[in-house]
């Protein structure tokens, strides 16, 4: 079924801030086996000119793909997510998230698309510190499979 | 920014030392409760299987987190990393033994840019598959 054209560009509200902590981005570290000690050190961050431990680039993933539930669960637009996959991700970094950050995502609609039956929806995240000032954005790409597509993380 | 690396001394085409990954169920696991993660594909395999996968099939921001370490090892600081984008072509296939897959991962400067960063190309394999597409991250040098 093709999703509703007229929610490309929606945006829904900032989401609760999510407090990043040190623990939690060393535990992130540990399971993808990464023992940059920009991680877990906050000496060695600091020694890269940063004011605390620092989070690996992918982390953020779990902050805004959590606000994109807003999206992808708004029952208005009727998207299937037993059948979606992730397609493509990217980040734009200003800088790196860290511990102590309280991050607030804005999520919007991009883009809808149907390609060879399948429905294919572009969905941004703004991230902004407490401050108001921008970390990072994230754009993930959502694909709701047809029956015999191939492709993307599964 | 404190990187290892000098914008001078890298040029178009400069490789960045490959490293492999392996992955197991386990591991999997795990990244699923540091993830917040914790779709059934990636460990269970009766569920992978009546959806249409060939087995229990890895994260893919799992894949992308363990390309991306070719770059932040290369430069030290992960936070020289300005840009990071990948396109999951083809998943990861984790069989439920003590091996599990390998994700191997090698990269080259593409191109430079303005403000001491460059481009980096990524190329990520895995049982012979490029699993990763479009993988380029764009990291300030020194």
């Amino acid at each position: 079924m093709a999703l509703d054209q007229s929610f490309v560009g929606r945006t829904y509200p900032p989401t609760e801030p999510y407090e990043v902590g040190r623990e939690k981005i060393r535990e992130f570290a540990e399971a993808v086996g990464d023992a940059n000690p920009a991680y877990t050190d906050a000496e060695a961050a600091e020694a890269l000119g940063h004011p605390d431990v620092i989070a690996p680039p992918t982390f953020v993933f779990s902050i805004t793909f959590r606000a994109a539930g807003q999206v992808v669960e708004d029952p208005q637009l009727g998207l299937d997510y037993s059948r979606v996959v992730h397609g493509d991700q990217r980040f734009v970094y200003t800088r790196p998230v860290r511990a102590g950050d309280r991050l607030s995502v804005v999520s919007t609609i991009e883009s809808i698309k149907s390609l060879a039956g399948n429905d294919v929806l572009d969905v941004r995240g703004e991230v902004r510190d407490e401050a108001g000032e921008h970390v990072v954005t994230a754009w993930t790409k959502l694909v709701a499979r047809a029956a015999d597509a191939e492709g993307g993380e599964g | 920014m404190t990187t290892k690396i000098a914008y001078d001394d890298v040029e178009v085409g400069t490789e960045l030392p490959a490293q492999s990954f392996p992955v197991t169920r386990a591991t999997l696991v795990r990244y699923a409760g540091a993830s917040g993660d914790f779709n059934p594909i990636h460990w269970n395999e009766k569920f992978a299987k009546e959806v249409g996968l060939p087995d229990v099939i890895a994260h893919g921001m799992f894949t992308m987190a363990e390309a991306i370490r070719v770059v932040t090892d290369w430069t030290g600081d992960p936070g020289a990393v300005v840009e990071y984008g990948v396109r999951f072509t083809k998943p990861v296939v984790v069989p439920n033994d003590d091996q599990g897959a390998l994700i191997e991962v090698s990269g080259k400067v593409a191109a430079k840019l303005d403000d001491n960063t460059v481009r980096v190309d990524l190329t990520a394999m895995s049982d012979g598959k490029k699993v990763l597409g479009m993988s380029r991250a764009v990291v300030r040098l020194a």
